[in-house]
């Protein structure tokens, strides 16, 4: 019988090198599964193609049945956030996944995008002294649709508003990240939160007791309690689909194929050529999120493209497991103890008996 | 060069946004200081989603959450000083320390069940054992302590079988030592940033405090001939809990920021007040019965103060992006210097 474990890898046994964080090559066989355990599944969330029309959020909400709630996670209330078309607001516990909405505008006497010819840049105020520097730029930028100046001219997320103002809009699918290191799951006292058979994280409801542990010790605040419920909830990246053999209800509905499902390593391998292609193409904004197994989660198993820091869609920058930490704490409590136990007894030796 | 989508930044910010110089700029509100102190924190920029926190604020119930800290801190320092008393000419000593903790770990218990959403699935907490939840842990420690603190408490009222009593109450002592610093561990094992970073310190912290309530409790309930131990334990923890405390308020930049602003800033400086004055009060006239009544209160609320001060300064850098972005920001661009200057060496 093979007993799935609910710790961190590194107090399972099996862990020799004790890691609490760092890259783990199988964190399915290391929490406990057998040698044919499915391979790793995961998400990658191409935010470059993303067109906000929030099909993966509807269709989470009806494969799961999620009761409504508005931008701040009270049920049953329809309200605006005033956070342009984004009125879900954030990840919880009736939001599995969150399309982030984020204007931007810049003033166009900035030096402008220009791979054109000297004076040839929209708005026709004068050469511009980059197409100079760069002799070769336009035939960069004549080598793909979709180079850099393709995607501010074209692309539905840049266009060019009144004369003297740019816009554009990032738009990203934010979801659980099924972390390698996973807080949520390191710190649940209870066994609920496990980790599946492919490599991902879930909460059984028939155990959680809603402790609540889980919830800030999510470094991407993803988990949340249902009030009324008692217990948490986030996504499962649809277990229930995945036994069965089908995509999770949000890649399946994507119509861009912004969100693509799949073996993670196959993902992996996806987004880096996705990412040479844009960089290539002059996108030098673009970058990979969760991608990198050195960082303080171990890597995710749903990652990310993005256009901008991470902050900008509300993702922390540099995100570590809180576990990393707690040896270093629980050895000073157990220091701090000892002290307590050291006092007392110098306070009751150096005190006078009492007749 | 080319700017733009192209280029780093490229002069690109929110839409509805304030300019780009001044967005996410919080200025630090004046006067709150007190003299002497440097200001650690400069203004800072960074960027944010609409001002939405990055992580997700515990979704404890308070106060039940800052009592649970507070009763299981002074209730195990209690529990230490009763098994000593034990063995010493103490009896009245010994049996209000051990009343007191045994009273603690039921109110302990009793806050650590109504805080949980589904309070019926208490025992699902003892169902797994793992190292790598503090609670889990901390379930292991609280279930044996309570279990004993309240039947040498029992065995106390009753007056009987002495030999039973006291192996109760040293295997409560036992694990009192560990019930009260462990939930300085509970709080810091977050993503919570004011918490995490002093998780080192936040044990020290909670484990003096404690002994400073539980000992300033015990000499307020016992004749002051026989509680002199209780005094000296009381003021040793209060000088403790008051030298970590600053560490925590000013080791750790910019996250030590909400140890100082707000409400966690009113209650910590009245937490620094009381046990202060506690301390104060007992050295003083904590040999006259008035004397030590006054400084245990004034110990037990200075202890009680530096745990909610310190769960709201936690909340506070919770809620606000500043102190999850800006720490990180730091440390990814202090990993990329650390990089260029191994490049170039
Ligand atoms: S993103 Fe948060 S909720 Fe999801 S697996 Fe990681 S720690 Fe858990
Ligand atoms: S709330 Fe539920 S899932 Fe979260 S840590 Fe507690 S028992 Fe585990």
């Amino acid at each position: 019988m093979t007993s799935i474990s609910s710790a961190s890898p590194a107090f399972t046994g099996k862990d020799p090198k004790n890691r609490l964080f760092g890259p783990l090559p199988d964190v399915t066989a290391e929490a406990g599964y057998d040698e044919g355990h499915p391979k790793r599944v995961g998400f990658f969330t191409d935010t470059s193609v993303c067109i906000g029309c929030k099909a993966c959020e509807v269709a989470c909400k009806e494969w799961n049945t999620l009761p409504m709630d508005d931008s701040h996670g009270t049920r049953d209330v329809i309200g605006l956030s005033g956070m342009s078309y984004d009125n879900t607001g954030q990840l919880g516990a009736n939001s599995w996944r969150h399309v982030a909405f984020i204007e931007q505008v810049r003033t166009v006497d900035l030096p402008m995008p220009t791979f054109g010819r000297p004076g040839d840049d929209r708005q026709g105020n004068g050469p511009s002294p980059a197409a100079h520097d760069h002799p070769d730029a336009q035939a960069l930028g004549q080598a793909s649709v979709l180079n850099a100046e393709a995607l501010s001219e074209f692309d539905p997320q840049t266009g060019q508003s009144g004369s003297d103002k740019q816009v554009r809009w990032l738009m990203s699918s934010d979801v659980c990240k099924h972390c390698t290191h996973a807080g949520c799951l390191d710190v649940c006292p209870t066994g609920a939160l496990f980790r599946t058979e492919f490599g991902t994280v879930v909460v059984q409801g028939d155990i959680c007791n809603g402790c609540g542990y889980c919830v800030p010790s999510c470094p991407y605040g993803v988990i949340n309690r249902r009030e009324d419920d008692g217990r948490v909830f986030k996504c499962t990246m649809c277990y229930d689909r995945l036994t069965d053999g089908l995509m999770p209800a949000c890649a399946t509905a994507c119509p861009t194929q912004s969100i693509q499902f799949g073996d993670l390593d196959e993902l992996q391998a996806r987004a880096d050529a996705r990412l040479a292609t844009l960089k290539d193409q002059g996108v030098e904004t673009a970058r990979l999120y969760g991608r990198d197994e050195d960082d303080g989660v171990g890597g995710n198993g749903a990652f990310f493209l993005l256009l901008d820091e991470p902050e900008v869609y509300g993702l922390p920058p540099d995100p570590i497991v809180t576990t990393r930490d707690l040896p270093a704490m629980w050895k000073a409590a157990g220091k701090a103890a000892v002290m307590i136990v050291g006092a007392a007894l110098g306070a009751v030796l150096s005190s006078r008996r009492p007749r | 060069m080319t700017e733009g989508i192209a280029t780093p930044g490229g002069g690109w910010r929110r839409a509805d946004g304030p300019p780009a110089e001044t967005r996410g700029k919080k200025r630090r509100k004046g006067g709150r200081r007190g003299r002497g102190e440097v200001a650690m924190v400069d203004d800072v920029e960074f960027t944010s989603y609409y001002g939405r926190p990055v992580i997700k604020p515990p979704v404890w119930k308070s106060p039940e959450v800052q009592l649970y800290l507070f009763f299981g801190g002074a209730s195990g320092a209690a529990a230490i000083l009763g098994a000593l008393g034990e063995f010493t000419r103490r009896p009245v000593m010994t049996r209000s320390a051990h009343l007191f903790a045994g009273g603690g770990a039921l109110a302990s218990v009793g806050l650590l069940i109504v805080d949980l959403g589904r309070p019926e699935r208490f025992l699902h907490m003892l169902r797994v054992f793992k190292p790598t939840s503090p609670l889990s842990v901390g379930s292991y420690i609280l279930s044996p302590f309570s279990a004993l603190a309240v039947a040498t408490a029992g065995l106390h009222v009753l007056g009987r079988w002495p030999v039973l009593r006291r192996l109760g109450a040293v295997g409560s002592a036992v694990f009192a030592g560990p019930l009260a610093t462990y939930t300085g561990v509970l709080l810091a094992n977050t993503a919570v940033p004011s918490w995490h970073a002093a998780g080192t310190q936040l044990p020290y912290v909670f484990g003096a405090s404690g002994m400073a309530a539980g000992g300033g409790i015990t000499m307020a309930l016992s004749p002051v001939a026989e509680a002199a131990p209780a005094r000296r334990f009381a003021v040793t923890g209060a000088v403790i809990e008051l030298a970590y405390m600053h560490k925590v308020e000013n080791d750790h930049g910019i996250v030590s920021e909400p140890y100082h602003e707000g409400k966690a800033g009113a209650l910590l400086r009245a937490a620094k007040a009381c046990t202060a004055a506690g301390a104060a009060v007992t050295v003083a006239v904590g040999r006259r019965r008035a004397g030590a009544v006054l400084g245990g209160a004034l110990l037990a609320a200075g202890s009680a103060l530096t745990r909610f001060g310190v769960y709201e300064a936690g909340m506070a850098s919770a809620r606000d992006p500043k102190y999850t972005v800006v720490p990180q920001r730091e440390r990814l661009e202090a990993r990329k210097n650390e990089h260029a200057s191994t490049i170039t060496r």
